[in-house]
């Protein structure tokens, strides 16, 4: 494999990028989040055509709770933010900060999980099935699809985590932290506009 | 070199002077967060608000989406930055196909089905 960067000076200022290898991840990651933008635009289209279809069942503005959401948009906003600290970290050659960084982000990702899974709880109780109404049905599959997406990333940073935990930052694993730094902010965008379509509509609008 | 590139790096190669430049990219980072904060505030506040009619909320919030999303991928995702090229169109053709999409939807099984 043909290495670009001078490696006897040291970690390359954009290790993520130094070689061939880091170049094909970065691109193949930016080709998979802009089919996400489309897959997820699909889920966003199919739940503002249904949101009014409550055929007798809960209604948006009846069971969403504000205080709710916005922590949520807080956690899942800080740990955007962290994963930013943690490639910084990663760039100046700071292994145990982009570990701890990197933990940080996990337990922001974990603690909006249970948030989730407690609000899904929630409307179950209140009456909201998924087989309730068409506005039950999308709603469920727009946002547990992004709750998946949060699942699956707090699966591969631990997995990182835990493979690389006395590796120090190579040239092998720092494309592999960058990627998922991508895969992250991309999964706040997506809540960014779940919150906004999805919630503050629900209520303001 | 398979084994250079699982070795780990006793030091940056860094400048002082490329160091100094990326404390203040960090920097920028946490001034695009406080925006970011700021307007996700003024999106919560506007839905909680009775004061302010559905016509105004919802174009307001929504415009502020997309310049979090912006924010997101400009800064966050460093998509300004240079080698972006690539990364930039695939991530606009995504956007592009988008908006269609969800108006497509929309308008079929919103408003003609109902």
């Amino acid at each position: 494999m043909a290495n670009s960067a001078d490696l006897s000076k040291g970690l390359p200022a954009n290790p993520e990028k130094a070689t061939l290898d880091g170049k094909n991840k970065f691109l193949g990651a930016w080709v998979f989040l802009a089919g996400e933008t489309t897959m997820f635009a699909v889920f966003f289209g199919t739940y503002l055509g249904l949101q009014s279809g409550t055929a007798g069942g809960p209604e948006p503005s009846e069971i969403f709770q504000l205080p709710l959401v916005f922590i949520m948009t807080m956690l899942l906003l800080t740990s955007s933010l962290t994963s930013v600290m943690a490639i910084y970290a990663m760039k100046k050659n700071q292994f145990q900060k982009l570990k701890r960084w990197m933990w940080i982000t996990v337990a922001l990702g974990a603690v909006f999980l249970g948030f989730e899974i407690y609000e899904f709880v929630e409307y179950v109780e209140h009456g909201l099935g998924f087989t309730t109404s068409a506005f039950a049905s999308s709603f469920y599959a727009l946002v547990g699809l992004h709750g998946a997406h949060v699942l699956f990333g707090l699966l591969w940073a631990t997995l990182l985590l835990v493979r690389n935990r006395n590796a120090g930052i190579t040239l092998t694993n720092a494309p592999k932290f960058y990627v998922f730094s991508l895969y992250w902010h991309f999964i706040d965008v997506v809540w960014v506009f779940i919150f906004s379509a999805v919630y503050l509509m629900g209520i303001g609008g | 070199m398979a084994e250079d590139m699982e070795q780990p790096f006793e030091k940056s190669s860094m400048s002082n002077e490329e160091k100094r430049k990326i404390n203040r990219e960090q920097r920028v980072q946490m001034i695009a967060f406080a925006v970011m904060i700021g307007l996700t505030l003024l999106a919560f506040i506007a839905a909680g608000s009775d004061m302010l009619p559905g016509t105004f909320t919802i174009p307001f919030i929504l415009l502020l989406a997309v310049v979090q999303l912006f924010l997101q991928l400009y800064y966050f995702m460093h998509l300004k930055d240079k080698d972006h090229g690539w990364p930039n169109s695939f991530m606009i053709s995504g956007l592009v196909l988008t908006a269609p999409t969800i108006v497509a939807l929309m308008l079929l099984i919103g408003i003609v089905k109902f």
